[in-house]
């Protein structure tokens, strides 16, 4: 079968400076890969080669069997897939629904639809409803986005993604900048609700362990832009060495110690 | 509320021939005009982000239009002149916008002020095709077929012409209307509030962009054609720098951020500047004053300080 997203042999240098360096990875249906690595490693470089971004200098890219190396972000939502940021991205003076409705639009085609109804729009509406349910922002709807909680405006943020109905998802630090104890809930959330949006692969880009060591069903290490590792959880936190490379000295000894 | 709101305005803007002075009427005119730019103008700028200093270029290509139409090319109905004059506005904005709107903000700002102040010394220069200062006269067109022979200039434009313009104002009102409310007035929206977001969630910003400029083009023309045909005359000032810049101040004095904003824009500064001119030979120090205080004191402008007002009266 062949993999969903696969890399073969990626590089991507800036003049002298190497990014990524023959980076080869496949992620097949139903896996939800994490990519972890120290800050430079080229996480960020390798998940904007992912997305069609940045075109490597390097190697090849596809999804789906399809080139898709520097595609664009528009392309890519058509082709089905989808990008939650990092930093929250959102659209502040828009409401809930009308954040969500731009990605239905969009996903169903009807971007030039110059003079029906946004608002009146039965089907348009359902959509946006039920996407908003399953993160829990029904309640919010009519909230403009800028009014929201912190953990709120990330849900939304990748709420909006899943309104493209994407076959494939990367989610960059979903739960940073949210309260600890919520981390965990907005992981269970948008991996059932990936489940049942019909999204076949996740890609997880992720600094807390904990969530990675818990939700992943492969964990690929990064380091100097190269891949250290590419295992199954259970392998990558077996081995100290993997793990004290990529999340530094200190938790290694802990690992090592226990 | 907002619907009977606008139903009396339109009410009362019918009923201005039966009770004001000639000269008050006139003035009613370009104020249909420069709201009818500011539909288009305020799509751009309200809605999709893109603060553009030289659409006073496309009301000249419009004023110009109705010009060379009906006193070069003997074309009397008015329909006519506006189609075509909106048609070669939209032509005349494809290469401004597809150099344009690969920038944002300044950038933006500063290439389609570039291209304004080109246009206007096009007009001022090629003396054989545009007459130079003078301009070129605007003929009286036909309405709907019809010539209004028996009626004196002044007559025909506060009676025919004036509800003619009413009607297109109405009209291109509630395009506009639908335009900005529906998916594609969404996306637009989403490009103004974050365009790499928006990027992510499938939307095509920079065609976007360009179809929003295009659209402002047209209304901006046909602001153009109704200027031309009331004071009879194109000239190369239409496209001059402060002629767009007085775009943005009615923007900014009724409130960009509003759909009706921009209208009530047009409708104050027509007015004030009458009134400020009648009284003072200071009035572009006034009408500045004027500016910085909305600037200041009212960022969201007139409709946003009726609003705050509104909402302060019915909380009582």
């Amino acid at each position: 079968m062949t993999p969903l997203l696969e890399t073969v042999g990626v590089g991507k240098a800036y003049g002298e400076f190497v990014a990524l360096d023959g980076v080869s990875l496949s992620i097949a249906e139903g896996e939800l890969v994490s990519i972890v690595g120290p800050n430079g490693a080229g996480k960020t470089t390798l998940v904007n080669v992912l997305t069609g971004l940045l075109k490597p200098t390097a190697g090849v890219v596809r999804f789906k069997g399809q080139d898709i190396a520097g595609i664009g972000p528009v392309l890519l939502a058509k082709r089905g897939m989808a990008r939650a940021f990092q930093l929250v991205h959102i659209f502040p003076a828009m409401t809930v629904a009308d954040t969500i409705a731009v990605a239905v639009v969009s996903h169903t085609g009807r971007s030039l639809d110059l003079f029906g109804s946004a608002r009146a729009d039965a089907a348009l509406r359902a959509k946006v409803r039920d996407v908003a349910a399953i993160f829990g922002l029904e309640a919010k709807l009519d909230t403009e986005s800028r009014l929201l909680a912190q953990g709120e405006k990330k849900l939304l943020d990748i709420a909006s993604a899943f309104a493209l109905s994407p076959e494939v998802i990367l989610l960059d630090e979903p739960t940073s900048g949210v309260a600890s104890g919520d981390k965990h809930g907005i992981m269970r959330n948008v991996v059932d609700a990936a489940k049942r949006a019909g999204v076949k692969a996740i890609i997880l880009v992720e600094h807390d362990m904990d969530l990675v060591a818990q939700y992943s069903s492969r964990i690929v290490a990064l380091t100097a832009g190269r891949v250290l590792a590419d295992r199954r959880p259970a392998d990558f936190f077996g081995d100290p060495e993997i793990v004290a490379a990529v999340v530094g000295k200190l938790v290694g000894k802990l690992a090592k110690g226990s | 509320m907002k619907f009977v709101a606008l139903l009396l305005a339109i009410v009362v803007l019918a009923a201005v021939p039966t009770f004001a002075q000639p000269y008050y009427i006139t003035l009613v005119l370009p104020a249909f005009a420069y709201a009818i730019a500011l539909l288009g103008f305020n799509l751009l700028f309200g809605y999709t982000g893109l603060l553009s200093f030289g659409h006073a270029l496309f009301v000249a290509v419009g004023a110009y239009g109705a010009a060379v139409l009906s006193s070069k090319l003997g074309v009397k109905s008015l329909e006519l002149v506006l189609a075509i004059s909106g048609a070669a506005a939209v032509v005349a904005a494809i290469p401004v916008a597809l150099l344009s709107v690969r920038y944002v903000r300044i950038f933006f700002g500063i290439l389609t002020l570039a291209f304004g102040m080109l246009f206007h010394s096009f007009l001022f220069k090629f003396y054989d095709l545009t007459g130079g200062d003078t301009g070129i006269r605007v003929l009286r067109p036909s309405l709907l077929g019809m010539d209004f022979k028996e009626l004196d200039k002044t007559a025909f434009l506060i009676g025919p012409f004036y509800y003619y313009c009413l009607a297109l104002l109405v009209l291109l009102g509630i395009v506009m209307w639908r335009l900005v409310h529906s998916p594609f007035g969404l996306h637009l929206t989403a490009i103004r509030e974050n365009p790499r977001k928006a990027e992510y969630l499938g939307v095509r910003v920079r065609f976007f962009r360009l179809i929003a400029f295009l659209i402002s083009a047209f209304y901006c023309a046909i602001g153009g054609v109704i200027l031309a045909i009331n004071t009879g005359q194109a000239d190369p000032e239409l496209a001059y720098w402060t002629h767009s810049g007085e775009l943005v101040f009615m923007a900014v004095l009724g409130g960009f951020a509003n759909f009706f904003g921009p209208l009530v824009g047009a409708f104050t500064f027509i007015f004030l500047k009458s009134e400020l001119m009648g009284g003072t030979q200071y009035w572009r120090f006034f009408l500045g004053l004027t500016l910085v205080l909305i600037v200041v004191l009212f960022p969201r402008g007139l409709v946003g300080v009726g609003m705050d007002l509104w909402s302060k009266v019915r909380r009582r």
